[in-house]
């Protein structure tokens, strides 16, 4: 057997190529079935009440006018679910309110119903009787003393005495003396920035359908990123034993870190429970937008050294993130990303997290890297404009390298931030001429990655084709990336392999799809898993010519004799094998269970240029590079669409996309007309460069590349906008009226 | 709820006159979507698509009477009207998108009563004319006094448009329409300007109507920006006092959509870019 990761680089047959996504004709043709697209017979709907107040204490509830309206089958409120293990206490209370509404939106009963009007009635026939309290939404406010708290006792001992109750927590980073570092600069940018909490902005709304057998099992299809993990929460909060919940993920329209909790589900869970019946819920766009997660709004403090050479000597940050109505803001995440594409000797950063009347935040893609890296990259911008230093040289002249010591703690192995920014001065882009009113930017992210549970079986049927089971939904084309993976690594046709996403009961426990985790996880439990069917093939043929296991090896899809002494007998290919299993010891599988680590952090660099209306503010995005390092990309079309896609998502985030919260606390934008998620016309074509540092923790070399693309466009935008105004912007989104403003006031 | 498609105006008005709760679907690209989001729960919706004339466009005295339920895709391929009018049926053109664009219409863009409503500043620039078909019989109304206020219209009970009417466009005359939205589609007005314009042989204006939207409870008629600009050529200094007559005349709000210095500021800035398109048409020049 020579199945050992050979040092030599792999030539690759299947890897690299484009084939064909396999569940591309569902998904054009409307054939692929979505959240809201499954029904059962005698199904209710489902419908939540949601609190019309910021804060408030919720005095009483009366749904018995509403629970004898005629088509009613269930109402449920808190009372219903009774007290839960603290491990899921936050997420019980943000699905359903328990003594206080914490946010404009956040639920308060639901109701199930025989139809979507009389379900709409029965919610106006709930009476709720309301204190309504002080409230805040503005992360600065909210850590003032005097604000309006709204949790007592969950402050932790990080926080110094004194602070608001809504300050949670307080972590720090780094290494070296700040203050020594600072004297040694030549210049030093001190400046806060501000970013505004935006959503993932997925198309498919939150959907499920449950079913609550009296026997105690239970079923639930739910659009999710990760159903064993939906199963897990919900049999904790509904008190029943994970194996008796079966979860079968749909097809998912999005998800960006949005589908990484739960919502609906167990408040379906218990209305199917409570009416015996099957029970839908489908949430609506504005729904979506007031009580699912958006990412945290941010207030960071930056102050950066830099020698007129343009060496680094100091940076500090210090960042505040709302992270909603529970602690939970992803601002360690930031703390720890922002100056980690550098090799620093004084680096510090401070995070404190924040609770807000809002919705509580939920993961979005690098969750809380892309405000961190849009405060330092602007200030280090700033400082290399200001000494008249190329931006790129700056960051390759400070960049970090394989043995840098992290900002973060450990050390890096090989990585790829240096090769993007070469390829970055190397590209045309970067010369391009600039007209009037047009301005250029740059800026560099970064990202950890993330490994995790992960279980995979990989079945051959009797006529020698590969079915390979995984347990994450497939969000960015994982299905076509194990597809290619197993047939690689077998040595057979891409077309001879059907990826299916597998429901809880047929797998190990599987991570949520996060971290940008799966082509490198799942990828890495797949291959394991045909090596290990390899291995069993390999016994099989041994046992068929009656030589020794350790005499086969397997070549394009067939065992072989190994080596002159094994014998002369004619390859076996996987069909061959497959045909005669039911005589050789039975049906042949592989599988695979592990938790991964090695992930391998990767990093980017962006390059944008846009010209401004210097009499509207309107920002126009002209030109889009991105430089990422993949490690390898298995599916190079899935590469580029995850690199413009987070480009995207940056764009909007950078120029338009904020939540808007009215004095009363109401989020004043609950829909895609006012909430600004960029249209297609909005864009250039974003143009992609891959670069492949393989990672030393997966076979093939594999790097997760989902998240690190939207670190860098935040920064990359301001600085190229900043450019294009003659005026620096310190403040996200830089909408018109902001970017228009500021012109003026700079005269 | 009951939904009636009648062939005749007589028996559509019988129907909305005899029903509390009513609307009217042409398009129904506001009426559909505010279904769907459930903002309102009607008893009856008449579908006035099936009365005769209210698909077609006619010439009429030189200019051209547009059935209630014209889609802005067909105004778009309407070689007369998009000579004529130009303004207009890109205003019209900017509603949604490509999909709405086969449904929505003028006459709902106006009855919807929306501030930020595309067509009506260009509708209100042409002169257009609203023909109202009711219980009591019809009447004709400029479309400037159709809207009330948000959500509001000067439409009694029972009452709908069957037609927008534009009149004759005279010689050496041109319109245009501009909007701002901080997309490039997909999106609502942060500030609307519709301007037409006649001029002598000298170049000189002639004849203007200058007509805002967005940056009030209803669309606004400069009448001082069309002073500013008459018996002018449109040079810098006028077109100056044009965009000052707009931002001054704007009397808008601080909202999610922008602030009252960006409206009164954009408005003359629109202004001033509608003017030049606008002449340049007048001019018989390509814009």
């Amino acid at each position: 057997m020579a199945l050992d990761d050979s040092k030599k680089p792999r030539e690759f047959k299947i890897v690299g190529t484009r084939p064909d996504r396999p569940d591309g004709i569902d998904k054009v043709t409307g054939r692929a079935r979505f959240g809201a697209d499954m029904v059962a017979p005698g199904m209710l709907t489902g419908r939540i009440l949601r609190s019309p107040h910021a804060h408030a204490r919720i005095k009483r509830i009366d749904t018995s006018k509403a629970e004898s309206l005629p088509g009613v089958k269930a109402v449920v409120t808190r009372v219903d679910f009774g007290a839960v293990p603290d491990h899921v206490a936050d997420i019980m209370d943000n699905c359903m309110a328990g003594e206080k509404a914490l946010y404009d939106g956040h639920a308060i009963a639901a109701v199930a119903a025989i139809s979507p009007a009389v379900a709409r009635h029965a919610l106006k026939l709930i009476e709720v009787d309301y204190e309504v309290l002080p409230h805040v939404t503005d992360v600065d406010e909210a850590m003032k003393p005097g604000a309006p708290v709204l949790h007592e006792g969950r402050q932790e001992e990080t926080v110094p005495k004194g602070m608001s109750g809504n300050v949670i927590a307080r972590a720090e980073f780094g290494h070296g003396d700040i203050e020594a570092g600072l004297k040694q600069a030549d210049r030093v940018v001190e400046r806060t920035y501000r970013t505004a909490a935006t959503h993932q902005g997925y198309i498919e709304p939150h959907a499920c359908l449950a079913t609550m057998g009296a026997d105690g099992q239970g079923d639930l299809w739910v659009c999710t990123q990760g159903h064993y993990m939906v199963r897990n929460t919900c049999a904790a909060i509904l008190g029943l034993e994970q194996g008796q919940l079966r979860v079968t993920a749909s097809e998912i329209g999005g998800g960006f870190g949005g589908k990484t909790t739960v919502f609906l589900e167990p408040v379906a869970l218990m209305l199917a429970k409570k009416s015996g019946r099957p029970v839908k819920m489908v949430m609506s766009r504005s729904e979506v937008l007031r009580a699912t997660g958006p990412t945290s709004s941010t207030s960071i403090d930056v102050k950066i050294g830099m020698t007129k050479e343009g060496r680094i000597t100091a940076g500090f940050a210090e960042l505040r993130y709302q992270g909603g109505a529970w602690p939970g803001s992803p601002v360690n995440m930031g703390a720890m990303s922002g100056f980690a594409p550098y090799d620093l000797e004084n680096v510090k950063t401070v995070g404190w997290d924040v609770v807000t009347n809002r919705p509580k935040a939920a993961a979005y893609r690098a969750p809380g890297a892309p405000m961190a890296a849009f405060a330092i990259e602007s200030a280090i911008d700033e400082l290399a404009k200001g000494f008249g230093l190329d931006p790129l040289a700056v960051r390759l002249m400070n960049g970090a390298d394989e043995g840098t010591k992290s900002s973060y703690g450990p050390t890096y192995p090989a990585i790829g931030l240096k090769a993007t920014l070469e390829a970055a001065r190397k590209h045309p882009h970067w010369t391009a001429p600039l007209g009037k009113n047009q301005g250029r930017g740059v800026a560099c992210g970064f990202w950890f990655n993330f490994g995790g549970d992960t279980c995979v079986s990989l079945n051959i049927t009797p006529d020698g084709t590969v079915t390979v089971s995984e347990g994450n939904p497939d969000i960015g084309g994982s299905r076509a990336s194990m597809t290619m993976m197993a047939a690689e690594e077998l040595g057979i046709p891409y077309d001879q392999v059907r990826t299916i996403i597998a429901d809880t009961g047929s797998l190990g426990q599987n991570e949520v799809t996060d971290g940008s985790r799966v082509t490198f996880a799942v990828g890495l439990a797949t291959i394991e898993a045909a090596r290990a069917a390899k291995r069993e093939m390999c016994r099989r043929a041994a046992m068929i010519w009656d030589i020794d296991e350790d005499a086969v090896e397997w070549e394009d899809g067939a065992a072989r004799p190994a080596g002159p002494n094994a014998g002369k007998f004619p390859p076996m290919t996987i069909k061959e094998i497959a045909a005669v299993a039911s005589n050789t010891g039975g049906p042949i599988a592989g599988h695979h269970e592990v938790t991964a680590e090695g992930a391998g952090v990767s990093f980017a660099t962006h390059m944008v240029d846009v010209e401004v209306d210097p009499e509207t503010g309107a920002t126009k995005i002209l030109r889009y590079t991105v430089f990422q390092d993949a490690g390898k990309a298995v599916h190079p079309s899935y590469v580029e669409g995850q690199f413009q896609g987070g480009a995207v998502q940056g764009i909007g985030w950078a120029l338009n996309e904020e939540y808007i919260y009215g004095e009363d606390g109401i989020l004043q934008n609950a829909g895609f007309l006012d909430y600004r998620i960029p249209v297609a016309s909005d864009l250039p074509m974003i143009d992609t460069v891959i670069l492949e540092i393989p990672n030393p923790g997966h076979p093939y070399g594999v790097r997760g590349v989902g998240e690190t693309s939207i670190v860098p466009p935040l920064a990359a935008i301001a600085n190229a906008v900043s450019a294009a105004a003659g005026v620096r912007m310190t403040q996200l989104p830089m909408s018109p009226p902001r970017v228009l403003a500021a012109i003026q006031a700079d005269g | 709820m009951r939904f009636e498609a009648p062939r005749s105006v007589e028996e559509a008005v019988t129907a909305l006159a005899g029903q509390t709760g009513a609307h009217v679907l042409a398009g129904g690209t506001d009426l559909l979507v505010k279904l769907r989001a459930e903002m309102i729960e009607p008893d009856l919706i008449v579908d006035i698509k099936r009365i005769a004339g209210m698909r077609e466009i006619a010439a009429e005295e030189g200019g051209w009477r547009i059935g209630a339920a014209v889609s802005g895709a067909e105004m778009g391929e309407h070689a007369g009207l998009v000579a004529d009018w130009p303004g207009v049926v890109e205003a019209a053109g900017l509603i949604g998108s490509t999909q709405v664009q086969g449904r929505a219409t003028l006459a709902g863009n106006l009855c919807n009563a929306s501030p930020a409503a595309d067509s009506v500043p260009a509708m209100v620039a042409a002169g257009a004319v609203a023909r109202i078909v009711g219980p009591e019989g019809t009447r004709d109304l400029a479309v400037i006094d159709v809207p009330k206020g948000p959500g509001k219209t000067a439409l009694e009970r029972g009452e709908f448009i069957a037609s927008i009417f534009l009149p004759a466009r005279g010689a050496r005359s041109g319109d245009a329409y501009l909007r701002f939205i901080p997309r490039t589609e997909m999106d609502i007005a942060v500030v609307g300007c519709g301007i037409s314009l006649s001029l002598d042989e000298a170049g000189r204006v002639t004849a203007a109507r200058v007509a805002l939207g967005a940056v009030g409870p209803k669309v606004i008629l400069v009448e001082a920006a069309a002073e500013a600009i008459k018996r002018r050529v449109l040079d810098e200094a006028a077109l100056s006092d044009l965009a000052e007559a707009c931002s001054k005349a704007a009397t808008p709000i601080d909202d999610k959509r922008g602030t009252v210095a960006f409206r009164r500021h954009v408005a003359g800035v629109l202004a001033r870019r509608a003017a030049v398109i606008a002449e340049a048409r007048a001019k018989g020049e390509t814009a």
